[in-house]
């Protein structure tokens, strides 16, 4: 197989996939008999075609930001972390402990305890995961799975039995007071200019993307960071060097747990204001898709988190104002984790061909 | 809890676990060869809706099947093109797939029937009818025996027959035959299997294949016999719950039997709370009995109770030269 040079493995790999996705879904928006173009046009005015629009897709961005991280650097230690959405909701329950715990005067004082919250309950449940694999060898990807669905089951029976206040019927906890109210891009001076109507994208957007910024810090400019960075490529050469693996697995997975919960800050406390079913909705998992897609790069991840803002809230434009189901986004985010994370090969080899007459006549 | 409630609940035991034992045993063919699936899940519910759409156009349950294992077989097929071929990810593969398939499944079946992506109810021939078994109505007086004979045993649909049959049958297959043995080697030194000019890459596509069919089998008995029609995500988790069943079996087929039997029991259990309160006095929260499975996998993964070794080669792309 052509090695390819770096540009193109960086940006044209995931055009690719990404394109070749999008093609695939517009054979099934045809095959089920719609227009892909008026599709498009659908989901491109209901989600960048006005700053309200952008509102929702940045919302969106902001939770795909988080679990797109957490993804990315369990990845780097060559873990693969499909207990995001486990821990995101697990981190919701963090959240909302600790806007229920004090009356809270102001959010700038509510935001810091929540995060601390969300993070120490999402590294919590990412641990468990990671010490078995550290200590006794159990397949990660198998037990964050399990532990998706037994987060899942204690989210509800805390919700139904012990955090609903009494009298109410829905499983959801009481409503956080007034003084947990993020602002939303609406009410931060200067960019209410733009947003004029109320958005749910709030200040966690800037969270998010400082978050970017430290996960980058880390991994490329620290000791602990280049050490998972050696373990994930060559466990044995890692160990050879004197690094734990058992630290490394398990400090990868908090942190990664702990983004993965720190997500919570912006459904749970940021829109709907108290703990719900399903808070994360699927935001662990397309997560997944982000850091494939990012190329388990903080500014990757950036970029395909608005991309899947954009198809996040695009998809539900369609839901509204076409026939074509919401379950669209779906599908594309599968195709994407499918050319992107599993097919990749077939992508390279695909652009080897046209890279290979070039490295002959270097040669 | 009395005689008549327990033969109750093991009368939906063995329908809830049916497709849990399937979808097991389908995993056990793909796992076993090396392949990990973490896409049961989509193909039984890709199945499932080839499966509801079919038998409702049709009106014949069986073409209704042929589908549902059409439909699987796709979803096998990309997972094999993907993870043989391409040497891809196979736990991202299967991820994506069950991704897909949780979309195009509504999709589908809105662009058919538009009712809200469900496929329309089957009844009469459309779905699987309940098969007495011969001298049920006579023998139920036995004591004991009897009504276990008469409540439990007979009167399910054909394809429980069936899944309870392709225990032995997947026994005899990977532990008797020539083909079972070079499945069970590609899937722990596929190298070997290799020098021995068998091709591995066949060999793997064959075991994808039989986990499509059978989690086409799956797929079918959810739309067509546990219920009548499809409904999206009609497979809740469940091949999920297949997934720590065959983890649980440590990959053996009778074992694949008893772990999707206790899984389908706490299932079953699960649609009982009254019995749970009057046999042990206090209630179970319903959404403990749901954990279960996943609780028991992981102390099983965790190697507490006996030790869960997969095969060795698993998840790993074989590469003939280098």
């Amino acid at each position: 197989m052509t090695k390819l040079p770096r540009w193109a493995d960086l940006v044209l790999v995931p055009l690719i996939s990404l394109l070749l996705a999008g093609i695939i879904s517009a054979l099934v928006i045809l095959a089920i008999g719609q227009s892909p173009s008026e599709a498009l046009k659908t989901m491109v005015v209901g989600a960048v075609g006005s700053p309200y629009a952008w509102g929702y897709t940045l919302y969106y961005a902001t939770s795909f930001m988080f679990t797109g991280l957490a993804v990315t650097v369990a990845f780097h230690a060559s873990l693969f972390n499909i207990g995001g959405e486990g821990q995101a909701q697990l981190g919701g329950l963090g959240v909302a402990l600790a806007c229920l715990a004090l009356p809270w005067p102001h959010w700038t004082l509510a935001l810091p305890a929540a995060m601390i919250g969300g993070a120490l309950f999402g590294a919590a449940w990412a641990a468990i995961p990671a010490y078995l694999q550290a200590r006794r060898g159990s397949h990660i990807v198998i037990t964050t799975i399990m532990f998706n669905y037994i987060g899942a089951a204690l989210i509800i029976y805390l919700l139904v039995n012990v955090l609903r206040p009494v009298g109410q019927m829905d499983p959801a906890t009481a409503r956080f007071s007034e003084g947990t109210n993020l602002p939303t891009l609406h009410e931060i001076p200067g960019l209410s200019a733009i947003f004029t109507k109320q958005v749910p994208a709030n200040v966690t957007l800037f969270v998010a993307l400082i978050a970017c910024w430290l996960v980058w810090l880390l991994l490329w400019r620290t000791r602990l960071g280049y050490e998972i960075r050696a373990f994930g490529k060559s466990e044995k050469a890692a160990l050879y060097a004197g690094i734990s693996p058992f630290r490394i697995t398990m400090l990868a997975m908090l942190i990664s747990g702990a983004l993965a919960g720190l997500m919570s800050i912006n459904n749970v406390m940021g829109e709907s204001g108290r703990l719900l079913q399903n808070s994360a909705e699927g935001a662990g998992f397309i997560g997944i898709a982000v850091a494939l897609m990012g190329r388990n790069h903080p500014v990757g991840v950036i970029l395909a988190a608005v991309l899947f803002g954009f198809l996040f809230q695009g998809g539900a434009e369609l839901g509204l104002w076409t026939s074509i189901p919401i379950e669209l986004r779906t599908v594309v985010q599968g195709l994407v984790i499918l050319f992107t994370g599993a097919l990749d090969h077939m992508v390279r080899m695909m652009l080897g061909v046209f890279f290979r007459p070039r490295r002959l006549a270097v040669a | 809890m009395d005689y008549a409630t327990l033969l109750q609940i093991l009368d939906s035991t063995f329908r809830l676990s049916t497709p849990l034992l399937l979808a097991c045993l389908a995993g056990l063919f793909s796992e076993r060869a090396g392949i990990f699936d973490i896409g049961l899940e989509g193909k039984m519910l890709a199945a499932a809706m080839c499966t509801g759409a079919v038998a409702a156009l049709t009106g014949s349950v069986w073409i209704g099947v042929l589908a549902g294992i059409g439909g699987a077989l796709v979803f096998a097929v990309i997972h094999g093109v993907a993870s043989i071929t391409f040497r891809g990810n196979q736990l991202i593969s299967g991820v994506a797939l069950n991704f897909v398939a949780s979309g195009i499944t509504v999709l589908v079946a809105q662009a058919l029937f538009r009712q809200g992506g469900r496929t329309p109810p089957l009844s009469g021939d459309g779905r699987f009818n309940p098969i007495n078994l011969p001298f049920a109505e006579s023998l139920s007086g036995v004591p004991v025996l009897g009504p276990l004979y008469a409540e439990v045993i007979s009167g399910h649909t054909a394809l429980v027959y069936i899944a309870v049959l392709c225990v032995p049958a997947s026994w005899w297959v990977l532990y008797r035959t020539r083909f079972g043995l070079r499945l069970r080697a590609v899937g722990e030194n596929p190298a070997s299997v290799d020098t021995a000019g068998i091709s591995v890459v066949r060999l793997r596509y064959a075991a994808v294949i039989i986990t499509g069919v059978l989690c086409g089998l799956a797929g079918a008995y959810m739309a067509a016999g546990l219920q009548a029609g499809f409904g999206r995500e009609m497979t809740a988790g469940r091949g999920y719950i297949a997934l720590a069943a065959l983890i649980f079996a440590k990959w053996r087929p009778w074992a694949a039997f008893y772990a999707t039997f206790l899984f389908g029991f706490l299932q079953a259990l699960a649609l009982r709370p009254d019995v749970i309160e009057r046999t042990f006095h206090f209630s179970i929260p319903t959404p403990a009995l749901d954990a279960l499975p996943y609780i028991l996998t992981v102390i099983v993964l965790a190697g507490f109770v006996g030790r869960a070794i997969p095969p060795r080669a698993g998840g790993e792309p074989y590469v003939k030269e280098r």
